[in-house]
């Protein structure tokens, strides 16, 4: 396995309480795969991500529990001199905003070549000959012009191409992908999303990527985990989970989506709001919004239980759930 | 639902672009009236005509001279009929919001007319205009940075009635505001707080709430939900269409999610690049695209289901949206089109129902902006 999050925990300490952002998240990735993060804004979805990357802001960020095995090595003990040079050589991550994200000041040739001065110890003039071939390879055109170039003077498709091509530079093992299409336009993003799953193939990568989009998972991703208020609520293999959810978030998120038959009707829409992280409600954290909360909803944690033998799910009642998907 | 489909046929009737029927009003007591009288559903009750909208592109300091300009809306002519929802999808930069704003008189416009009710209100002012601008009101996409972080919840509703005093006197507004908070699902104790004690989805119904205050008859919304979670985008949609009919609203609804977009709308219209490309109900325009880009638009939305994933027909186009400051000859897609030819490149096609399709009884018989208008059926491509 390529990478393995196990009961990783994380809370972010403030002046107004303690958020636990994530509460015991265990996923992983194989060479190859693409795992899809499903979750809604405050599901820990990006935290989870950050922590593996370890570029959390620590404080008021503190992981409290957990281990993150890549390539059996934990990242957890590693010294930061050690994660230093995982970080960008081994793994990647690919950020939502490409804008804020790559350096106004420096030209995109000087940004993208820094990977292999820094990494590889190679010459000013090398590191500018491997940013063309870079350029190249994720499509950007007239890349010998264009690596000269400031990030301003690019297009939102293109920015977000030299993201991309950053992220690959030292060929990494692992790309974890943060709403990379998010700030595009569907052209664009069928696009991006294309040379992704083209340059994942070529280089046999994983990849992570953390969406709020179910069109987007369903095109490419090969396992999907839902996260809701900071834990996995159901993990399974993409076929499986459109087909029927055996969670009850899972089932409203994916019911929420407009549909050509239910032109006229009122949309399903999940009631309430997404609870607040310093306060998650006892029990199951969703059960203030869902359809199926019993007693038992408001006491106890719902474990992870085995629906079958690739599959997830905390609910009490997932056995209803997927009964009547 | 039979009354749903009663719309929908009345609307199927109903043409992009009818005759307008201009009102002359010597005074503006007379154009008021003729801006208060009520409209029919179904009747046009804002006609776009033309409407252009060059934003000026300057050079030098001391002395400015114009050397170009960015056409953001370069000739849209649309008609809204009175309780329907009016889509207008495209991607960034096509001048979807630019019509908005010309629409709200936020910007003004170039050339061309919008009328209201037969009146041109790129032209109307005083008493007048202040009318037309409370029959015509908008909702914002960022329900974050559209509402004063310094005002209550009360003072922002309630902020609408100190211009338009005869909507709501001093003594009622309270109740009013508070009444206005209900019919938007929130708790009308929630006078007094603040917007940073609202989450995202609440924030977007106070700003609802806010569009309401003045009982217009055209609400824009731009974008109203694509800041939202997914789970809370439906029980907006759910409320926009509730409010619809209860009050009778007509909506201007521009979004880039087209899924959303065919949910709500009637009809709908695809821009590019400052331009129409193709306008007509959501089946002719989902099911039936004849113009090329909204095939490739269309085909890009990922669909959420796995099993699609092969088999899909997907048009991927490729490069970028030209630049407005300096559009394309001819047709505006041209450079990003597969069907191009030379003809493409000198004759700047119309918006008018396809040659092909005149007097045939299809759902492809609608407008589109095209020399080489043909069906293609992307979304079930499988």
């Amino acid at each position: 396995m390529l990478l393995e999050v196990r009961d990783l925990q994380v809370e972010f300490r403030t002046r107004d309480g303690v958020a636990k952002a994530v509460n015991g998240v265990t996923y992983e990735v194989d060479a190859g795969e693409t795992l899809a993060v499903l979750g809604e804004s405050g599901s820990g979805k990006s935290v989870t991500a950050q922590a593996i990357m370890g570029i959390l802001d620590m404080p008021p960020g503190k992981i409290t529990g957990g281990e993150i095995l890549f390539q059996g090595k934990d990242l957890l003990k590693m010294k930061e001199d050690e994660r230093r040079k995982v970080r960008g050589a081994e793994m990647a991550m690919i950020f939502q905003d490409a804008l804020s994200s790559l350096n106004p000041v420096l030209s995109v040739g000087d940004q993208l070549g820094e990977m292999f001065i820094v990494h590889r110890g190679m010459s000013k003039k090398d590191a500018r000959a491997k940013s063309i071939e870079l350029m190249d390879r994720v499509r950007i055109p007239a890349a010998k012009e264009r690596v000269s170039q400031y990030p301003h003077q690019f297009s939102g498709g293109m920015r977000q191409r030299i993201m991309i091509a950053m992220a690959l530079a030292l060929e990494p093992a692992l790309i974890i992908a943060d709403e990379p299409t998010t700030a595009l336009d569907v052209t664009v993003q069928a696009q991006v999303m294309d040379l992704l799953a083209e340059l994942q193939r070529e280089l046999n990568m994983g990849l992570i990527l953390i969406t709020h989009d179910l069109g987007v998972v369903a095109d490419v991703a090969d396992k999907i985990a839902v996260m809701y208020a900071g834990r996995i609520v159901e993990r399974a293999p993409v076929h499986d989970i459109y087909k029927a959810p055996a969670h009850p978030y899972t089932k409203g998120l994916l019911e929420s989506i407009p549909r050509l038959d239910q032109k006229g009707q009122e949309l399903y829409a999940i009631k309430g709001l997404p609870p607040n992280l310093m306060a998650i409600p006892p029990g199951c954290a969703f059960n203030p919004r869902c359809p199926r909360a019993q007693d038992v909803c408001r006491t106890d944690v719902p474990p992870l239980a085995q629906v079958s033998e690739d599959r997830q799910s905390a609910c009490h009642f997932w056995k209803e759930t997927l009964r009547d998907a | 639902m039979a009354e749903l489909s009663k719309k929908d046929e009345a609307v199927d009737a109903t043409p992009n672009v009818t005759e307008v029927e201009t009102v002359d009003a010597a005074t503006a007591e007379e154009a008021v009236a003729a801006i208060e009288a009520p409209v029919e559903r179904g009747e046009p009750i804002l006609q776009v005509r033309n409407l252009v909208k060059h934003f000026p592109l300057t050079q030098g300091i001391l002395f400015k001279k114009q050397v170009g300009a960015v056409k953001a809306v370069d000739g849209v002519s649309f008609d809204l009929y009175q309780g329907e929802t009016l889509g207008i999808v495209g991607e960034s930069g096509c001048g979807k919001s630019t019509v908005a704003k010309l629409l709200m008189m936020l910007e003004s416009a170039t050339a061309g007319e919008v009328f209201y009710k037969g009146q041109d209100i790129t032209k109307l002012s005083g008493r007048a205009l202040k009318a037309v601008r409370r029959n015509i009101q908008m909702v914002f996409q960022d329900p974050y940075t559209s509402l004063n972080p310094r005002m209550t919840v009360g003072d922002i509703i309630g902020e609408p009635f100190d211009i338009h005093p005869e909507v709501a006197p001093k003594g009622d507004r309270r109740k009013k505001v508070q009444d206005l908070l209900d019919v938007v699902g929130l708790n009308p104790e929630y006078i007094n707080r603040y917007p940073h004690q609202f989450s995202g989805g609440q924030r977007q119904r106070i700003g609802i709430a806010r569009g309401l205050a003045l009982n217009p008859e055209i609400i824009i919304c731009d974008e109203p939900v694509s800041a939202l979670d997914v789970s809370v985008q439906a029980q907006v949609i759910n409320l926009m269409e509730k409010l619809q009919d209860e009050f009778n609203l007509s909506y201007i609804f521009i979004a880039h999610d087209l899924s959303i977009v065919r949910h709500i709308s009637d009809r709908v219209g695809v821009m590019y690049l400052g331009k129409m490309a193709e306008i007509g109900t959501d089946t002719q325009i989902y099911d039936h695209p004849t113009h090329p880009y909204t095939q490739a638009l269309l085909s890009a939305v990922p669909v959420p289901d796995p099993e699609s994933r092969e088999g899909r027909e997907r048009i991927i186009l490729t490069g970028d949206v030209p630049s407005p400051a300096n559009p394309p000859s001819g047709c505006r897609f041209r450079t990003r089109c597969w069907k191009a030819e030379d003809k493409c490149a000198t004759e700047v096609p119309l918006l008018a129902i396809p040659q092909r399709f005149v007097g045939k009884d299809t759902p492809a018989a609608h407008e589109s902006a095209c020399h080489f208008a043909e069906e293609k059926d992307v979304v079930h491509a499988a």
